[in-house]
């Protein structure tokens, strides 16, 4: 199968989208899908973590490479810690090493981020009538907002196809 | 010894064959990773944390209604032998019984079980929460370990990220931190050659096999562990649900090569599964990959109903207890005894007879000709 955008490579990346209620596929080459920022998370998956994190190492892999510092302030813990052991040293880890874990979760899991049961802390009652935030619109749109401000576009785009689907 | 007799159906009630689907599907689990806020990750963790955060769950989960008495296995404090058997249970991971690497058993490494629930506390995350289930059964699993999450979850401080969900020690199962996982015996598909081509599918749709004790293990007796690779982006539902839909195909192609094996290939399937048949009640000395690939082929011809007399349930307990730290305990004797494959060749033999012997041999359809 070609692919539809150059017409001149084999479709590697098939793209379902629902707009207005309307199901259509479309079939890209691998270069047109990262053109237009689609990527495949079944190509992406099969690459093991070990890869990734190789890769992390390496200067410029990462956008967020210039921003992060090197050292974890609740755990001590450094990228080269995480490269080295595959996995990190504490939760916080996640908001100190942000911008290259956001790189690597998204080739991961092809997104980056969590739209399953949210955490209501300690001391709530049963979450019997609670909505999952992350599927209700105007929840959405409130972090869609923030991500524009944050300019953290990734997020953004993310938010973006997620309020899409729902509407 | 550990006393495994405390532990409700000993811990194999997950492969009792009631479940659905039995005679292709072992056993269904689902395990959620959880961590506590404010405390480093199990392998950065101090002795003096470990014991913390085994004291903070222990604390939790007697004040749930799932989790409240359970059996409680301090893992650091079992000889090698009984680890192993907790291992060979598929009730703890290889790294929390310690047998992965030089490192050995971490500090404060438990396991909580109370009927079909199970806690591993200091795994490599803090907590992996589990619901076993017999059969193929992904909607009962879960429940059970949701209801668990929600419980331990309303006591403890999980760490929690608006964007990435659970967050867990390795970015592999951040986000719903939900494994779901199908224990399936695949042995038509692997005979007529098509096994490859349906596991390179499994992986294009984000599913990911394993062998039979999970993540890093060597497929035996032709069971794959089917379960979702990817744990973020979409809800713990729709993971289920793929999952569970994906596994349905993979029976249904089971089942059709089962059928070509049985029409284009009966003579040689027939031969195949009584040979395994006979070496299984013969054998003097069986190695633990003989008898599984074995088990495997009896397991295929009491499906097909080529072998008569011998029921799922047998052929289960037998799996569990040709395995190396079983057969140790089952004999007295220490898991090491050069002596093994030959006991494990006379248990079998004495499992099987006592099936078959006494009931008489109703003739199979595979029998047409003897």
């Amino acid at each position: 199968m070609m692919c539809d955008e150059c017409r001149e490579r084999e479709a590697v990346v098939h793209l379902t989208q629902i707009v207005n209620e309307q199901v259509n596929t479309i079939h890209l080459c691998e270069k047109c899908a990262a053109e237009r920022g689609v990527e495949s998370p079944a190509l992406l998956t099969k690459t093991p973590l070990g890869t990734f994190l190789a890769a992390m190492g390496k200067p410029g892999s990462s956008e967020g490479a210039t921003v992060v510092a090197g050292t974890c302030p609740a755990c001590g813990f450094t990228l080269a810690d995480f490269r080295e052991a595959g996995r990190l040293g504490c939760s916080e880890c996640y908001v100190t090493f942000g911008g290259q874990l956001r790189d690597l979760i998204r080739r991961l899991h092809g997104s980056t981020l969590h739209v399953g049961e949210r955490y209501l802390g300690t001391g709530t009652p049963a979450p019997v009538a609670v909505p999952t935030p992350a599927s209700d619109g105007a929840e959405l749109r409130d972090r869609l907002r923030q991500a524009v401000e944050d300019e953290n576009f990734e997020l953004a785009a993310e938010l973006r196809d997620r309020l899409r689907a729902l509407e | 010894m550990i006393d495994l007799t405390l532990i409700p159906d000993g811990g194999v009630g997950w492969l009792d064959a009631s479940g659905p689907s039995s005679h292709l599907v072992l056993s269904t689990r689902v395990r959620l990773a959880r961590n506590l806020a404010g405390h480093p990750y199990s392998t950065r963790n101090s002795d003096v944390q470990r014991e913390q955060v085994l004291g903070l769950v222990e604390q939790a989960a007697g004040e749930t209604t799932t989790l409240r008495r359970p059996v409680r296995f301090r893992l650091d404090r079992l000889d090698r032998t009984d680890r192993q058997l907790l291992h060979e249970r598929h009730l703890v991971s290889k790294e929390l019984a310690g047998l992965e690497g030089e490192s050995g058993v971490r500090s404060a490494a438990t396991l909580l079980l109370q009927d079909t629930i199970g806690a591993m506390v200091n795994e490599e995350d803090h907590l992996r929460l589990q619901g076993f289930r017999s059969g193929f059964d992904l909607g009962a699993a879960y429940e059970a370990v949701d209801r668990l999450d929600t419980e331990l979850g309303q006591r403890l401080p999980f760490a929690f990220h608006p964007d990435f969900g659970y967050l867990t020690a390795c970015p592999t199962n951040v986000g719903t931190g939900l494994r779901a996982s199908v224990l399936i015996h695949l042995p038509g598909l692997v005979l007529t050659k098509e096994i490859s081509k349906v596991l390179q599918g499994l992986a294009q749709v984000g599913l990911t096999y394993r062998g039979l004790y999970g993540e890093g293990s060597e497929v035996v007796g032709n069971f794959f562990q089917l379960s979702n690779q990817t744990t973020l982006g979409k809800s713990e539902q729709e993971l289920l649900d793929h999952l569970a839909k994906m596994v349905r195909q993979v029976m249904a192609y089971e089942e059709q090569a089962r059928d070509v094996l049985a029409r284009d290939a009966t003579t040689v399937i027939q031969d195949k599964v009584w040979r395994a048949f006979g070496l299984l009640r013969y054998a003097r000395s069986l190695s633990f990959d003989e008898a599984m690939n074995l088990l495997s082929g009896v397991r295929l011809g009491v499906g097909m109903e080529i072998i008569p007399g011998v029921g799922m349930y047998t052929l289960n307990k037998l799996l569990i207890y040709a395995q190396p730290a079983h057969l140790a305990q089952l004999e007295g004797v220490p898991a090491a005894d050069p002596e093994l494959p030959v006991r494990r060749a006379n248990y079998v033999r004495r499992v099987l007879e006592a099936e078959v012997g006494r009931r008489g041999r109703a003739p199979g359809k595979g029998e047409g000709d003897e």
